[in-house]
Parts: structure tokens; C-alpha cells; sequence
């Protein structure tokens, strides 16, 4: 149930097989994110540097992850993020749900993704072999976020 | 006869992160605010006038969000003391 806000890899197949145990669910869906290869410029990346709100970020995954599992009476989620600097391939962000049934795992997970993505307050700082710089927000999340209304 | 309103200062901190963080080139502070100051719109007022760096972050509504108590606000939120307010860009996790 907790959070998981952290500067080090994790590894979502393991986590997952553990919470099972704990679990009778007749589904889990995971969602991870990497690190992608090229920027939004189609420049080549080396790696990306993430920075957050210590406390509030803790705060907005905890309600992002109440309102899921209230909507979709989940068995459990567990969500991670990183932060620091991370390269290319390497896994950003985490989430598990666990469910009576694939629908309601797949949905809360689609959700989970679509309001961290506006809500939990992380930066993106893309770095590549020339420059750095701070990478834009898009509409395109916000609008995502207004479907499940 | 002393104004004893004008007196009353309410301490809050302020903290910035990222882009705004790095346009303004401090990520915390500490300050004591006049009684004149009730909202966060005041309160972006007041760092306007700290110069062009501050002018130019704190112009364009786009380029920045608020939150106070960790929690994200519009500019017209009231301000109390001992509030932790902070302004950074809009989120790019995930």
C-alpha cells in the first residue's frame, strides 16, 4: 500500500510475485515506464535527470492511490517512482494492481498512470551529449487525465 | 497612536523547484510577510519586484504552478502563517 519514492532501481517482477502471496486476486496488471533513447527533437539521450517535491510527492501518489482503490475496490497497488539521474532503459516509474477481475485491474492502472502524470509533482531534465534542458509539460496529459471525470 | 495592524507578520517558506528553480537561482526561503499580503497572488506580486529573473518566471501563468501545504492551488488561495508555499513548472514525471 505505501508509496515508494527512491533514487534506486526496482524490480516490478519480484514485487509483484510477492504481493500475490498476500493476495487472492483473480488479476494484476503492471504498468512500467523506461527511460527512452531519443528526446522529443529526436535527439540521441544519454540520460535523464528527475527532480520532486520531497513530502509532496509522497502525499499526491497516497491520493492518487486511495481514489483507485475506493473507484475499483482493489485488493492492493503498489506504486514506485524514481528520482535522480537514470539512463537510457532503465525503468522510471512502477505500478501493480491487484483485482477480483481483469477490468477493474486494467482501468485503476490506466487511471493510476494518467493522474501521476499531471498530479505528482516530478520534473524531467533530458540530457544528451550536447545540452540539457528541462523537458516541456504536454496538454496532451492533461487532457488524459479529464477522461476519467 | 502606533498602527498595530501594520505590525502583524506572518512567517512563511517558500520553495522552488526545477526550471523555476533554476531561473531564479535559490530553492528555499524564508519570509516575513506584511499583513497586505492574503493570497498567493499577492505573494507573486511582492517577488515581481525582485527583479528581471523574477519578473520574467512569475509573468507568464504557463510557466509555473502553485502549491501551498503540498497541496496544488489556483493564485487566489489565501495565505496563513506558518503556510509552506512552493512555485514550480507544470509536472513532467512518470
Amino acid at each position: 500500500m505505501p508509496v515508494h519514492v527512491q533514487e534506486e532501481a526496482f524490480d516490478l517482477q519480484s514485487i509483484t510475485q510477492t504481493l500475490k502471496k498476500l493476495h487472492n486476486s483473480g488479476a494484476s496488471v503492471t504498468f512500467e515506464g523506461y527511460v527512452r533513447d531519443f528526446d522529443l527533437q529526436n535527439e540521441s539521450l544519454d540520460a535523464l535527470e528527475l527532480e520532486h517535491y520531497p513530502g509532496m510527492t509522497e502525499k499526491a501518489l497516497l491520493e492518487i492511490e486511495t481514489l483507485a482503490i475506493k473507484r475499483w475496490h482493489l485488493d492492493d497497488v503498489y506504486i514506485v517512482h524514481r528520482y535522480g539521474k537514470l539512463k537510457v532503459g532503465e525503468p522510471i516509474v512502477g505500478i501493480v494492481v491487484f483485482a477480483k477481475h481483469r477490468k477493474e485491474a486494467f482501468e485503476a492502472c490506466h487511471f493510476i498512470i494518467d493522474f501521476l502524470k499531471t498530479d505528482a509533482p516530478f520534473w524531467k531534465k533530458e540530457i544528451t551529449s550536447q545540452k540539457s534542458y528541462w523537458v516541456d509539460a504536454k496538454t496532451m496529459d492533461d487532457n488524459e487525465k479529464k477522461k476519467w471525470n | 497612536m502606533q498602527n498595530k495592524k501594520s505590525k502583524i507578520k506572518m512567517k512563511v517558506k517558500l520553495f522552488y523547484f526545477a526550471k523555476v528553480r533554476e531561473a531564479i537561482g535559490i530553492d528555499r526561503e524564508e519570509l516575513d510577510l506584511e499583513s497586505d499580503i492574503k493570497t498567493v497572488s499577492d505573494l507573486i506580486e511582492l517577488l515581481k519586484g525582485r527583479g528581471s529573473h523574477w519578473q520574467d518566471m512569475f509573468s507568464m501563468s504557463t510557466t509555473f504552478r502553485m502549491a501551498v501545504n503540498q497541496e496544488m492551488v489556483e493564485a487566489t488561495h489565501k495565505i496563513s502563517a506558518n503556510d509552506e508555499v512552493a512555485f514550480f513548472p507544470p509536472i513532467t514525471g512518470g
